[in-house]
């Protein structure tokens, strides 16, 4: 049952896998930026149950209301920071992404390598 | 006034961004940044100098008190850290992105100004910062703002530098955010100070494991600790001269500092040392960090990369200086993060100034260069010098009390291992030197040493490197001062 009533605990676990898996599995790029973006949703996920006090209500004080739980609302305006962090480097990651894909026309990492290594073959062949 | 400096501290350089793009002139901004980051440097004298004699101080924001608001606390450590970045930031920031030469378009510099003020706020502010999510705020503004300072490298492997540097430092940040979240589950704070008191009281809980490793292996990966090293030496080897100059010389050296703070004040040595005995993961691995970091620089054909994997290795000297514990060995842990930076720096701009002149920073590129460029060779000498720790230079200093540090310990083997490495860095410093001092230049033509306002920067740092050999009061006092904060000592 202690396992069951942690459920939102293993949904941010399964995700935060998910999203690490993706990054390290995937050649392209996008898709590397989209596990990213899976992994970082999940700690959001794991801040917001952490905030929640079971019965409680939006911490608003409201005149007359006597033994009401409220829920915690630090860890909901410690997301909304995060929420932006994740905004700026999927925006970054995107625009080194475009640049990436204009220089060397594609997205796929294994490809990069190899016209990373091609070129560099031919700056070595050209000064010996 | 002088009360809010510590604020002050961060939120300068942090304004001076968005006022670098509004200055559309490339001269003006540049005046403009490189003042700020003099006031920087002049502030963080002044803290520096206000914590040593009348110790911490405690800056609290809009006047909201220690565990609801945000807190800025300094004392010798943090201050000595600031001083260490902002000093590295003035000092390397006149050289300009021109150095790096047609990497970034006409009309367009006023940007590379605000990114860099940008991530010398993020990295101030990760120093300064008392409270734990601040911390991941400011780090990931400084992260941030290096991946687009990594991308406008000269080449275009310089994308995907910056691109892996973003994967594996988001993760990291990441990292570092779900060991914050665990340690508020646990104590329902997030200020330092408060933390260090709750801390204890649910000691032994696995939640708490788990956020110590979270934090600390975030911590790691972007302090490029052994076997997360590798988005490292692409990063420095393809980023702009000037950029690589000083990400290498303060990024590592403020990591190494949260790392630091983790370790002795957040969790303390009992529950690190004796009930975890990370001395005996981290121990192996920063000796790893050495020989493997010093081989793999012997092997590389690029003095960028060459650079970078004596980066990796002497970060393995400051870890090093970290499992021992004791007060020699953080203090020589302190002293070779101040004296790295310095010789790292140094040798990023002598990397820059080679690349000034011939275009490339290949080995092979630089035959004949002591009669070509003598001045910035010379520098090359002094720094390769340095870091393999001659006495005389600042190396010397660091390994002096790394290896006292291990003789107190008792660990013979691990002091006969430190002075053992030095004859890599022999090996490597020694394949640059010899090209350049004994081998024909290709053509004799160009004799044409560095521009004189690249020179002066580079000279500056190498200089430093023999002054802090020399005259250790400065730089030892303080990381003694800091490492006896650190273990609990009494000065």
């Amino acid at each position: 049952m202690e396992i069951l009533g942690l459920w939102n605990y293993w949904i941010v676990i399964v995700m935060m896998m998910i999203g690490l898996y993706i990054v390290m599995s995937r050649e392209n790029l996008i898709k590397k930026m989209m596990g990213l973006n899976i992994f970082q949703v999940s700690v959001i996920l794991f801040y917001i149950s952490m905030g929640k006090v079971e019965g409680g209500t939006p911490p608003i004080i409201v005149e007359g209301a006597k033994n009401v739980v409220y829920s915690n609302p630090l860890p909901h305006v410690l997301m909304l920071t995060a929420i932006v962090v994740g905004v700026a480097t999927t925006a970054v990651g995107l625009a080194l992404t475009v640049r990436i894909g204009e220089a060397y026309g594609s997205l796929e990492e294994n490809k990069i390598v190899e016209l990373d290594r091609e070129a560099e073959r031919e700056a070595t062949g050209k000064a010996g | 006034m002088s009360t809010h400096v510590p604020a002050l501290q961060v939120v300068v350089p942090l304004l001076s961004a968005p006022l670098c793009l509004l200055i559309r002139n490339a001269m003006a901004a540049r005046v403009f940044a490189v003042g700020v980051t003099w006031a920087c440097l002049a502030m963080s004298a002044w803290l520096l100098h206000a914590v040593v004699g009348a110790g911490p101080i405690e800056y609290a924001f809009g006047g909201w008190p220690a565990p609801w608001g945000i807190v800025y606390s300094v004392d010798s450590l943090n201050a000595y850290v600031l001083v260490i970045v902002s000093a590295i930031a003035s000092v390397v920031l006149p050289v300009g992105p021109g150095a790096a030469a047609h990497s970034i378009a006409e009309g367009r510099e006023h940007r590379f100004y605000a990114a860099f003020l940008a991530c010398l706020a993020g990295l101030l502010g990760v120093t300064i910062t008392g409270d734990a999510f601040n911390l991941f705020v400011f780090l990931e503004i400084s992260s941030l703002a290096s991946y687009t300072l990594i991308a406008l490298g000269p080449r275009r492997k310089a994308l995907t530098a910056a691109f892996s540097y973003l994967v594996v430092g988001t993760i990291g940040a990441t990292f570092i955010l779900i060991g914050v979240g665990l340690m508020y589950q646990m104590t329902g704070t997030l200020n330092m100070a408060d933390l260090v008191a709750r801390l204890p009281a649910v000691e032994g809980a696995r939640t708490l494991l788990a956020a110590f490793a979270f934090f600390s292996v975030g911590i790691s990966i972007k302090l490029a600790v052994f076997p997360m090293h590798q988005w490292l030496p692409n990063a420095y080897a393809e980023a702009p001269a000037v950029v690589s100059a000083f990400l290498a010389s303060t990024t590592t050296k403020v990591f190494y500092y949260v790392l630091l703070r983790i370790v002795f004040t957040l969790f303390g040595v009992g529950f690190v040392f004796e009930e975890l005995h990370l001395h005996f993961l981290l121990l192996p691995l920063s000796l790893a960090a050495i020989f493997v970091g010093s081989t793999a620089a012997i092997f590389q054909k690029d003095l960028r990369r060459l650079l970078a994997y004596s980066s990796v290795a002497q970060i393995g000297y400051m870890t090093l200086g970290l499992t021992f514990a004791n007060l020699t060995g953080l203090t020589g842990g302190i002293v070779h993060l101040f004296n790295h930076a310095l010789t790292k720096g140094g040798l990023f701009l002598v990397a820059a100034c080679v690349f000034r002149r011939v275009g490339s920073t290949t080995i092979d590129g630089m035959r004949g260069l002591g009669r070509r460029m003598p001045w910035t060779t010379a520098a090359f000498v002094v720094g390769g010098l340095a870091l393999i720790g001659v006495p005389g230079t600042v190396g010397f200093v660091s390994k002096w009390y790394l290896v006292l540090g291990a003789i107190d310990k008792g660990w013979y083997g691990i002091a006969f291992l430190v002075v053992a490495s030095s004859l890599l860095s022999v090996a490597y410093v020694w394949r640059v030197i010899e090209v350049a001092y004994f081998s024909e230049a290709p053509d004799l033509s160009s004799r044409k040493d560095a521009p004189l306002w690249m020179l002066i920067p580079t000279w500056i740092l190498i200089g430093a490197t023999l002054y802090f050999g020399l005259f250790t009061h400065l730089s030892v006092g303080v990381a003694n001062q800091a490492a006896r904060r650190l273990l609990g000592i009494a000065p």
